[in-house]
């Protein structure tokens, strides 16, 4: 098996003097998508931000492609060829759509191609501002300022959170295509979307690693999937 | 009917001078958090070199005043970003720390002015045009108001110009609205942050130089004067917001101005009143962005 | 050093050690001490006394500054204001009214409590950096309202002490003992209360608020309220300070009300340590001594042969005391306290204090 891309061991995090992350381990193999579950409040939107470095790391360490990524501050991070799509799109919603774009484009040869491919409605729609975007719109954005460049992992925070059944599915479809080109770390609420993408699952609960391993595995245990995730992972699979 | 004119445009001339310092507290502010209470003394600072340029050069032409004002600009400029690279990126995301740094600051340096220059005013003179009237609708009118109005409108204009077309442009608006997304995106924002304090210093700068020649003096307090109500000015405009802070500025100097002429000299008091009104019916300002 | 801790850590050691202070401060007037550079003369002088009472004073003005900075994270940039309603309240009630000392200092209280109930309802509909340039208008206005209404307050020349209703044992030069007295009871008082505030319910809540505003108003507790209650209390301590001044000095200026008084607080409660009382009461006493010696200094011979690159910043004590406040924040962010300390509670260790301070954004 070849190293990871991104590897997380004992990870800890504290936003002020509260601790969200407690010890988080994960992997993310080469060419293949890890999804991270949990139920709310899980930790797993403050797991991606202390990779990331937007929150205080306390312990752990984090690994990109063999390299110590912690401690670096987060732009350092991000250049070293990390996207990241956070949680609520978090899209500038002053600046139009160009802009958005323009502001993450940071190699000299940015994929405006496989961009305006995959989201064809938002380019359309350059010059509107971000703000008067629809949620899938927005979503599209957030996805697009990630895939603009040339990065060794993505960090994907509920894509497809608030969305219509057929923009799941369209946001679902771009991120298997996107899979093919970079390995991503998603979190994933609709169970349906991290079965289609996922190789392998991280279960996170209470800002710990409580289960890690194929996804194939993890599913096919329906006892399990309802005793990690409970009711509500149930009810949107 | 002359009366209102004058008070009409000796307070837009107020105003002018209030833009100058409140835009730069406002974009500082809407990027970085920090209310930069040495913000007053990069003016005063200004006023002073631009002087001391103005007097070297023969303090009646026009050159002398072109030099001055851009004296001012730069020494604002520098001084701003030399003081945002050597304290407060010290204390990086430390804001109320940042607001202290700049509080010892302005406690420092007007101490230091007046060490140096003294206490008293230095009256100013510049060129003989601008110490003259133009009648307007029966008003007569000092110039210099003109020449602050002019300038503002032009400062104004190069920030915005600045703002929608260049790539720090890009990154200090969409720094204003998510900070922490734009480091997300790789990008080193904190230079972002030398380059809004340059740019307020230099407006602020040129603030001073002009607002020695409005009163017709300068002395270590001109700054920390006009600072409280460019404080005034940014809050009731909104945290963050340029348009905001012109806006604000226009309308607290002009009521100021006929509320000094029509109510017994109360303008002060009544800039505080619609602070509290303000603040009473719309907390984040006229153009504040919903926290 | 833990064997330090430990004993501190026991309140009757804590209470023995203040009440000697208190004894051995109450005492000064009576003794003949000299230290050399530090106070102008031996401690039972009239002028040393009126040192040692001011600085009293401006310990009392920062504990009730640590009430609203300190324990609810409230940056406020008009605290001079009350200050101010107390020195000038005082001074007006005495000069236009028959009333005693004791009915005016009541009457003063009251109109202090009533001003900073009304402001601080005002200013904390906002929070934040809002929240201080809000007080710091409300000042401003104060100030104005001040040096342009000579016919009451005396305008820019400042108020006298009217002292026709004044008891005759706090009048008069030989008198500063009673009033050096007078100033070390009320700095006793204060401190009681502030910790009596800290550590009642609301207090509590108080510093959640501080903390976590998110998680207090979770837990149903009324967060405005409390941050209300902190800001009179807070605002009514300063007052009290406010009248000790009127009768220390005889008079009160319109500087008593200037934005530059409002720093001059926070510098002294953040060189002493914020978020910490005794670093309050350290930070008053340090600052006003230290003002005093830098101003003998400034007019000293031997700073005037200096050249002028030197004799001017030395001539200057608030450009030494700035320079020496931007340096305590950014190298020492526990204040003195936090640096003599570690003895001292461990919640105003350094790293506490930087948090702290962090907080409150
Ligand atoms: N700003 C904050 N201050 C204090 N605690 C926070 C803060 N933000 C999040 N938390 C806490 O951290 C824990 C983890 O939150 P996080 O957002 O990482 O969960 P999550 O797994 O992403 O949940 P969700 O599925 O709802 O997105 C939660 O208990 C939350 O209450
Ligand atoms: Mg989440």
């Amino acid at each position: 098996m070849s190293a990871p891309v991104l590897a997380v061991r004992g990870l800890a995090a504290a936003i002020g003097h509260q601790p969200v992350v407690e010890h988080v381990d994960l992997e993310v193999p080469a060419g293949s998508v890890t999804a991270i579950l949990g139920r709310n409040g899980a930790g797993k939107t403050s797991t991606m931000k202390a990779v990331l470095g937007l929150i205080t790391r306390t312990g752990g360490e984090v690994e990109l492609a063999g390299e110590r990524i912690d401690g670096f501050a987060t732009h350092r991070i991000v250049q070293r060829g990390v996207g990241y799509v956070p949680e609520d799109r978090e899209v500038f919603a002053t600046l139009t759509v160009a802009e958005n774009l323009r502001l993450a484009e940071r190699d000299a040869s940015p994929r405006r191609e496989l961009v305006a491919e995959l989201f064809p409605d938002i380019i359309a729609r350059s010059a509107q501002r971000a703000g008067t975007l629809s949620g899938g719109q927005q979503q599209m954005v957030s996805l697009a300022r990630a895939l603009l460049n040339e990065n060794r992992i993505l960090l994907i925070d509920e894509p497809t959170k608030g969305l219509a059944p057929k923009l799941v599915t369209e946001v679902a479809d771009a991120l298997a295509r996107a899979a093919e080109v970079v390995p991503i770390l998603l979190v994933e609420q609709n169970l349906q979307v991290a079965k289609r993408l996922a190789q392998s699952v991280v279960v996170i609960a209470g800002g710990r690693t409580v289960h890690a391993g194929p996804a194939a595995e993890f599913f096919a245990d329906e006892t399990r999937v309802e005793r990690l995730l409970g009711v509500h992972g149930e009810a949107s699979a | 009917m002359s009366t209102v004119v004058l008070l009409l445009i000796t307070g837009l001339g107020l105003g002018a001078l209030y833009f100058l310092v409140a835009s730069g507290l406002s974009l500082i502010y809407g990027l970085m958090g920090v209310l930069n209470f040495a913000h007053g003394s990069f003016l005063t600072l200004a006023a002073f070199l631009g002087w001391e340029t103005a007097r070297a050069l023969g303090a009646d032409s026009w050159g002398a005043l072109a030099a001055a004002l851009l004296v001012g600009a730069a020494a604002g400029a520098l001084v701003a970003a030399g003081t945002e690279l050597l304290l407060i990126r010290r204390l990086y995301e430390r804001h109320i720390e940042q607001v202290l740094v700049t509080v010892g600051l302005a406690l420092a340096s007007v101490a230091l002015f007046d060490g140096i220059w003294g206490t008293d005013p230095q009256f100013i003179r510049g060129p003989a045009w601008l110490a003259e009237t133009t009648e307007i609708l029966g008003a007569r009118i000092p110039n210099n108001r003109f020449l602050l109005i002019a300038i503002a409108i032009l400062v104004l204009l190069l920030i915005v110009l600045f703002l929608r077309f260049t790539r720090y442009g890009l990154i200090i608006r969409a720094g204003v609205e998510n900070r922490s997304m734009v480091t997300a995106l790789g990008i080193d924002v904190r230079r972002a942050f030398t380059v809004v304090f340059a740019i307020g210093g230099a407006a602020a700068g040129i603030g001073g130089v002009l607002a020695s020649h409005y009163f017709g003096y300068v002395s270590p307090q001109l700054g920390g004067s006009l600072l409280i109500f460019a404080f005034i000015v940014t809050v009731i405009g909104g945290l963050g917001s340029l348009p905001g802070a012109a806006v604000a500025s226009v309308v607290v100097a002009v009521l100021q101005q006929f509320a000094n002429f029509y109510l017994g000299g109360t303008g002060d008091l009544v800039v505080v009143l619609l602070l509290a009104v303000v603040l009473l019916v719309r907390p984040r300002g006229l153009f504040g962005r919903a926290a | 050093m833990t064997a330090i801790r430990r004993l501190w850590a026991k309140p009757a050691v804590r209470w023995g050690l203040a009440g000697a202070l208190v004894v051995f401060a109450a005492a000064l007037p009576l003794l003949d001490l000299v230290v050399p550079g530090v106070l102008p003369g031996p401690t039972y002088t009239p002028g040393t006394l009126q040192i040692l009472a001011l600085s009293l004073i401006f310990a009392a003005l920062a504990l009730s500054y640590h009430v609203l900075f300190g324990v609810s994270g409230m940056l406020s940039f008009g605290h001079a204001l009350y200050f101010a309603v107390g020195a000038y309240g005082l001074g007006i009630v005495l000069e236009r009214t028959g009333l005693d000392l004791l009915p005016a200092v009541g009457l003063t209280l009251a109109g202090a409590i009533l001003v900073a109930g009304v402001l601080g309802a005002i200013s904390l509909r906002v929070s934040g950096i809002s929240f201080a340039m809000v007080t710091l208008a409300f000042a401003q206005a104060g100030s104005v309202l001040i040096r342009r209404n000579p016919g009451v307050t005396g305008g820019e020349e400042g108020l006298g002490l009217a002292t026709a209703n004044v008891p005759d044992w706090l009048v008069g030069v030989a008198d500063t003992r009673n009033l050096y007295w007078l100033a070390l009871g009320v700095i006793v008082v204060v401190f009681l209360v502030v910790r009596w505030f800290e550590r009642s319910r609301a207090g509590h809540v108080a510093a959640a608020v501080r903390e976590n505003e998110l998680r207090v108003r979770v837990l149903g507790l009324p967060p405005l309220r409390v941050k209300l209650l902190a800001f009179v209390i807070g605002s009514t301590l300063a007052a009290v300070a406010g009248m000790l001044f009127l009768l220390l000095q005889s008079g009160v200026t319109p500087r008593a009300v200037s934005a530059d008084f409002t720093l001059t607080i926070l510098v002294i409660v953040v060189l002493g340590g914020v978020g910490s009382r005794w670093g309050a009461v350290v930070g008053g006493i340090i600052y006003t001594i230290l003002d005093q010696r830098l101003t003998a200094l400034a007019g000293s011979e031997w700073v005037d042969a200096l050249p002028a690159v030197l004799r001017i910043p030395l001539s200057e004590p608030l450009f030494i005391l700035g320079t020496l406040f931007i340096l305590v924040v950014l190298f020492l962010p526990g204040g003195i306290v936090g640096l003599a300390g570690r003895v001292g509670r461990r919640r105003a260790t350094t790293g506490d204090a930087r948090d702290r301070l962090e907080e409150t954004t």
